[in-house]
């Protein structure tokens, strides 16, 4: 296609030799981001998070086949604090990546582009609200 | 690549006892198998800016540090860096803006290096000459503005003056070399917004796929550098609404009219 305007870095003028990306590795390095990497990261880090919990739910329901002896002796150990806690930082990963979707199907969707990150404060605080209200049942502050 | 520490030379357009602040520069030459880091102190007034520091260190210090630019006024689009991590246009990037201490320069990411502060930005152009946006936006004149005397009306161009920053802080560029990006994608949306008397098609077909529209996942850091208010991400997610809409329309018709869609 011919171009529209000509424009060229000019003859003569070198083409670059290295790739120079940043990488997959890159998208965690926040260094000077702003609120939409945030999203972006935090959506990525709890979707990891969740694919790696379901194989560990896949592992824990094997119990099951083991027999009564086997299941009791996991839910001993899933009421001790450490995992109760671990089940807190769960349903935040799961809040987070909940929430972040509704962002995510809005603006897939091409709407409220232009308020993103209201968008983005105001579905977080819910899940915060709905995290802190699911911690304190889990770990027995409210009954 | 050995690091060097230079200051000025006395008598060589600066007042010795004038402010200076040191510019950690980040160096590549073409061949070197490693980048490496230069220092360099340059005179500083109330409105230095990182470019004219910059071009004050390539007159007075170091002919060898490549850089590139042009109208020196945000226009051209061709002076695009990285100052202490942040995607910039040098020419307006004012040193007294920037934090006390020494300010890191180094090239844009996601596009092939050329050499020290130059990188290969060809490759935007051919794309966005793939798009094929006019230059000039006829939906609205220019906002704010009135034509001095004499002066018929004034033409209100496009935003974007092509300066590759979206580029380099994009995520998904990062790690996708085959992602058509925000530049190209944020043209297509203007002119599939705006056709004037162009084809919006070639642009549908562009971004309309694995590459295209589809593969941002909305960090929106191309809003957030871009100098010019073009606001890419912001186009991306409105093109995404359009092409959802035209491809729900497709299908409606492929299965009201079945017969059309045999091969």
């Amino acid at each position: 296609m011919t171009p529209q305007t000509g424009r060229s870095a000019g003859p003569g003028v070198p083409r670059g030799d290295l790739p120079h990306r940043a990488g997959a590795t890159g998208w965690f390095d926040t260094r000077h981001r702003h609120l939409g990497d945030w999203a972006f990261v935090v959506n990525r880090l709890s979707g990891l998070g969740l694919v790696a919990y379901l194989y560990l739910h896949l592992v824990i329901l094997s119990q099951l086949a083991r027999g009564p002896e086997a299941w009791g002796g996991f839910l001993a150990i899933a009421t001790s604090p450490p995992v109760l806690l671990f089940d807190v930082l769960l349903l935040a990963g799961l809040l987070a990546h909940a929430f972040n979707g509704i962002r995510v199907t809005l603006l897939g969707l091409g709407l409220v582009a232009s308020r993103q990150k209201a968008l983005w404060v105001a579905l977080m605080g819910m899940a915060v609200l709905i995290a802190l209200a699911g911690a304190s049942r889990i770990l027995g502050v409210t009954s | 690549m050995a690091t060097l520490l230079q200051t000025p030379r006395p008598g060589a357009d600066a007042d010795p006892a004038a402010p200076a602040r040191t510019l950690r520069v980040r160096r590549h030459r073409r061949g070197d198998s490693a980048e490496g880091w230069d220092r360099y102190t340059a005179p500083v007034g109330p409105r230095t800016t990182v470019l004219d520091a910059l071009t004050w260190v390539r007159a007075h210090l170091d002919a060898s540090l490549n850089l590139r630019h042009s109208c020196l006024h945000a226009s051209c689009g061709t002076c695009g860096m990285r100052v202490n991590g942040r995607d910039v246009l040098a020419c307006v990037t004012r040193l007294e803006d920037l934090p006390p201490g020494e300010v890191s320069v180094e090239p844009l990411r996601n596009q092939p290096l050329v050499s020290d502060l130059v990188v290969d930005i060809e490759s935007l152009y051919e794309s966005l000459d793939g798009v094929r946006l006019p230059l000039v936006r006829t939906s609205e004149g220019a906002p704010g503005s009135t034509p001095a005397e004499g002066v018929g009306h004034l033409t209100r161009f496009e935003d974007c003056v092509e300066c590759g920053l979206c580029v380099s802080a994009c995520p998904i560029v990062a790690s996708d070399p085959e992602y058509a990006g925000p530049a190209v994608l944020g043209a297509a949306w203007r002119l599939v917004a705006e056709p004037r008397d162009r084809d919006p098609e070639p642009a549908y077909a562009l971004v309309d796929g694995e590459q295209g529209a589809w593969r941002c996942h909305l960090a929106f850091e191309c809003n957030e550098v871009c100098p010019t208010d073009a606001l890419p991400a912001e186009e991306i997610a409105r093109l995404r609404g359009i092409l959802l809409r035209h491809r729900v329309v497709r299908w409606l018709q492929r299965h009201a009219r079945p017969e059309e869609v045999q091969p």
